[in-house]
């Protein structure tokens, strides 16, 4: 990790340094409890942040739009400590400050849950709270009940059956997320900043964090929400800021505000609304996935893809969509049923297998399974092809650089230098390194998990476009998804995955976002009419059944 | 892991007994150490009364103690996700310098030897300390690195020479043989000592930093926990340690050349895994790895009073670093798998 900036840069700053700032509480909202004002940023040459500034109310659910690589990352850090701006100023409940680190942040009263919390997976979940700031007991020994107690005191105000003796590792990432909220509220944060919570999270457990989000605003913290899903942040914040190029755009009410008005402000311009437009007529199949099971995980998965379709994959995550897309790709094994490509069995548990038959896979997480973040960008879009451009046993970094070139300019990656490592692009534009990569080994079945998680509007719209310009080329294409919008965009027809097994399945025109909610979260609406066939999901083996539904038809 | 768990209820009195399970479990796994040791030790007594004798008990327990000193020290570094590779070298180092005093300066205290092992140890241990975590070079490369600088410095001291017992006194070479009720006076200390630092790693929340960062280092990262002077505490305890190990084994064995505690450092790595420290840190306790410390010397000796030849010994530590490794994957995957399901059952 780069500490690059973390020990001086800041030296002028003297701090504490006492400064009125009630200058801006307006009628009817809290204090103002923290204000950045013209932070500025810079790693290298690399302009992160110019000109960043926020303001947070006590009592208020602030929200924090811009695409990726508009500083939000880079302000956030710098609330947290993790950076330090190398101008501008921080007031924290009306005094100046500088935070040299994690610790004065917190001390600040400034809690930051990040989009993958970042927990001990070793440790007990109250010592993931109360890491460095453990209650003691005399001889400065660690008081282990006091812990636990207070751990578990602060999950009963949440509401949330957390036992504090656990050890962290196999939590789920909602869970994990409330241990992060309680560690805020065992510093007593004032200021919460959240980045991008509801990434990972299931709508149900997005309405549980809502629930805690709100609770916590009643006891008068100011929230700072970063989310790319506006109906969210319509749904929880009162203001918003909205960041751009690294710049403040505007600080407004969000009553009164639109949708449109927020991705204008984002993007600088309108965004040009892609209608699907008529594809053409799916061809043959290319996909064949037939009665595949792993057991426990998912059972009797049969669907096909066509050339030229894209088939959606929805449900709840950890319904099994990634699961299955992981088995077919071969990188897990499965104990029955089979796939087939082009009419020709796919050999099990061989990525290889699939690559050769013309299988593409961008999944869940680029970071961690899509890119290898220290190679350079260039490398990364080669790196499934290496195969291609060998000669006579060895890779010429220049037709690398040819190849990834050509794949940037025709997706338009943002880049400083090919040569740079992937690490140094925006999310959006690892995303279409991990695209690239695929394309241009022109595959016939390219397999997409979550393609727009975490990804700005603007380049979220060209992935779909993208996605789209592939199927008319007649790719076959299979998108895992929890976004409902992208699904009814993007796809033919939509599959719903349900506790390890297909639910239902809709037709672009039958799909409607409260049908496939319906289907993934096993309720039942309204009888509506359409051929659909739900099947009952039955309890997965080593899952629980919840109140699974009453009919029980054979398979 | 679905709806339900979002549902705001108030917790139920017994939340769930996860927590049970891991600590069962962890329990266990320095309990498996134990059986391992007492079926070892009641075959070999089987087969060989010998080895329960009086003496042969003093002598693994004495060859423990090194061992288990040396493992204390490197619990605290593998926790943190580190390795000290130079402890063998530091030791030779240690035990020749300080032997070698009671030829210069005859009159010397013990003590003050001892400080001497502790000091050049300490010395080591900080330059190591701070190349891992200053220098951010891996340790890895550091200790493997001060493993043969180390070493090369003590032949260049020592060249042809050697310290031999009759230059020491006999209140030196009689530490290891001073017994309290048969039992090895310094195996009481030392057990003493182990336990004072596993209590200490369990208990103190600089020994909990060591964990977390172990754990996940880029957390402690954000969690604001001082990695650095955490990771350089680490290994100058670590090199202090094997300092006075020096001493220790200077004491035992009387004869001291450049050679000294030679491989050392693989066998202390051994004894910690073996014990149930993870080596990619964040778990493990001081005890466990003191526990290993004295299997795999039961395991030397019992082999010794068999009369099987030493080649088995270590292949047997080999088998036991493999067996002890795969059972904590095992433990590992199966208590993920065990949480995550206790999880989703009380989601449901």
């Amino acid at each position: 990790m780069s500490a690059s900036g973390e020990a001086g840069g800041d030296g002028g700053q003297v701090s504490p340094m006492l400064e009125s700032c009630n200058d801006t509480g307006g009628p009817g909202s809290g204090e103002v409890v923290l204000a950045l004002r013209h932070a500025a940023k810079s790693f290298g040459a690399v302009q992160a942040l110019i000109d960043g500034s926020i303001e947070l109310r006590a009592g208020e659910v602030h929200a924090l739009l811009g695409e990726n690589g508009a500083g939000k990352s880079t302000l956030v850090k710098i609330l947290a400590g993790v950076h330090q701006p190398d101008s501008g100023t921080l007031t924290v409940a009306g005094r100046e400050v500088t935070l040299h680190g994690p610790a004065a942040a917190r001390g600040a009263g400034i809690a930051v849950i990040y989009q993958e919390p970042t927990l001990f997976p070793d440790l007990t979940v109250a010592e993931n709270m109360f890491i460095g700031r453990q209650p003691l007991r005399t001889g400065r020994r660690i008081d282990t009940q006091a812990m636990r107690a207070e751990a578990a005191e602060i999950f009963k105000r949440l509401g949330v059956p957390l036992d504090p003796g656990r050890i962290a590792r196999g939590l789920s990432i909602a869970d994990q997320q409330v241990v992060e909220i309680g560690k805020a509220l065992s510093l007593d944060a004032r200021v919460i900043v959240m980045d991008e919570p509801t990434a990972a999270l299931s709508a149900s457990e997005v309405a549980r964090l809502f629930d805690v989000v709100r609770t916590l605003r009643a006891q008068g913290a100011a929230i700072l929400f970063i989310s790319h899903r506006l109906e969210e942040i319509f749904a929880i914040c009162q203001r918003v800021t909205v960041m751009r190029d690294g710049r403040h755009v505007l600080t407004e009410d969000l009553d009164g505000l639109t949708a449109d008005d927020l991705v204008r402000a984002m993007v600088g311009r309108d965004l040009e609304k892609r209608s699907r437009g008529d594809q053409a007529a799916p061809g043959e199949t290319v996909l064949d996935i037939a009665r595949l099971t792993r057991e426990g995980v998912f059972i009797d998965i049969s669907l096909s893809v066509r050339a030229g379709e894209i088939v959606a994959l929805a449900g709840l995550v950890g319904s099994g969509r990634s699961e299955v897309a992981r088995a077919v790709f071969g990188i897990d094994r499965y104990d029955a049923g089979g796939v087939k490509v082009r009419g020709k069995p796919l050999r099990k548990a061989s990525p290889t297998g699939a690559m050769a038959a013309g299988v593409g896979f961008v999944p869940e997480d680029r970071r961690q399974q899509g890119l290898v973040m220290d190679m350079s960008v260039q490398q990364n879009v080669a790196l499934a092809s290496l195969g291609r451009l060998r000669q006579a046993g060895f890779i010429r970094a220049s037709s690398e650089h040819a190849l990834a070139a050509d794949w940037a300019t025709r997706l338009a990656i943002k880049y400083g230098r090919l040569t740079d490592p992937v690490s140094m692009l925006s999310g959006g534009n690892q995303q279409k390194v991990v695209l690239a990569k695929w394309l241009s080994r022109k595959p016939t079945v390219l397999i997409v998990d979550e393609p727009t998680r975490g990804i700005d509007i603007a380049t979220k719209a060209e992935v779909h476009h993208l996605l789209l310009q592939l199927a008319r080329d007649g790719v076959g294409i299979l998108m895992i998804s929890s976004e409902l919008p992208e699904v009814l965009l993007v796809s033919d027809r939509v599959l719903v995955m349900r506790e390890g097994r297909l639910a239902a399945e809709f037709t672009r025109a039958e799909a409607t976002e409260e049908r496939i909610i319906a289907a993934a979260t096993g309720q039942t609406i309204g009888q509506s009419a359409g051929p659909t066939t739900v099947q009952p999901a039955g309890p997965t083996a080593g899952q629980p059944a919840d109140q699974t539904a009453v009919q029980r038809s054979g398979q | 892991m679905t709806a339900a768990v979002l549902h705001r209820e108030p917790p139920k009195a017994p939340v769930d007994n996860s927590s049970g399970l891991a600590e069962r479990v962890f329990r266990i796994r320095e309990s498996g150490i134990v059986v391992v040791l007492v079926l070892f030790v009641a075959v070999t007594a089987g087969l060989q009364h010998r080895f329960l004798s009086a003496t042969n008990v003093q002598f693994v327990l004495v060859n423990t103690v090194i061992f288990a000193l040396l493992a204390l020290g490197e619990t605290m570094v593998v926790v943190s996700r580190n390795v000290d590779l130079s402890v063998g070298s530091v030791l030779g180092m240690s035990a020749y310098l300080s032997a070698n005093l009671f030829g210069s300066h005859p009159s010397i205290p013990i003590p003050v030897v001892f400080l001497v092992g502790l000091g050049i140890g300490l010395g080591w241990g900080m330059l190591n300390g701070l190349l891992v975590s200053v220098g951010r070079v891996p340790s890895l490369v550091v200790t493997l690195a001060s493993l043969y600088i180390i070493r090369g410095i003590d032949i260049l001291i020592v060249g042809g020479n050697m310290v031999t017992a009759n230059t020491l006194p006999t209140s030196f070479t009689d530490i290891p043989k001073d017994t309290v009720l048969g039992i090895p006076y310094v195996a009481i200390v030392v057990a003493a000592v182990v336990a004072v630092g596993a209590y200490y790693l369990r208990s103190y929340r600089s020994g909990r930093d060591l964990y977390a960062i172990g754990s996940n280092p880029d957390a402690a990262r954000l969690a604001g926990i001082p990695i650095g002077r955490r990771v350089f505490m680490s290994f100058a305890v670590s090199g202090a340690i094997a300092g006075v190990a020096g001493v220790l084994w200077a004491a035992q064995y009387g004869t001291v050349d450049s050679t000294a505690g030679t491989g050392y450092e693989l066998t202390v790595v051994t004894a910690v895994v073996v014990g149930g420290v993870a080596i990619f840190g964040g778990s493990g306790s001081a005890v466990g790895a003191a526990l290993g410390a004295l299997l795999l010397a039961t395991i030397n000796s019992a082999l010794y009073v068999l009369g099987i030849s030493s080649f088995w010994d270590q292949a047997i530590a080999g088998f036991l670093l493999i067996f002890a490794i795969t059972l904590d994957r095992i433990i590992s995957v199966r208590l993920t798998a065990a949480l995550r399901l206790r999880s989703a059952r009380r989601a449901a």
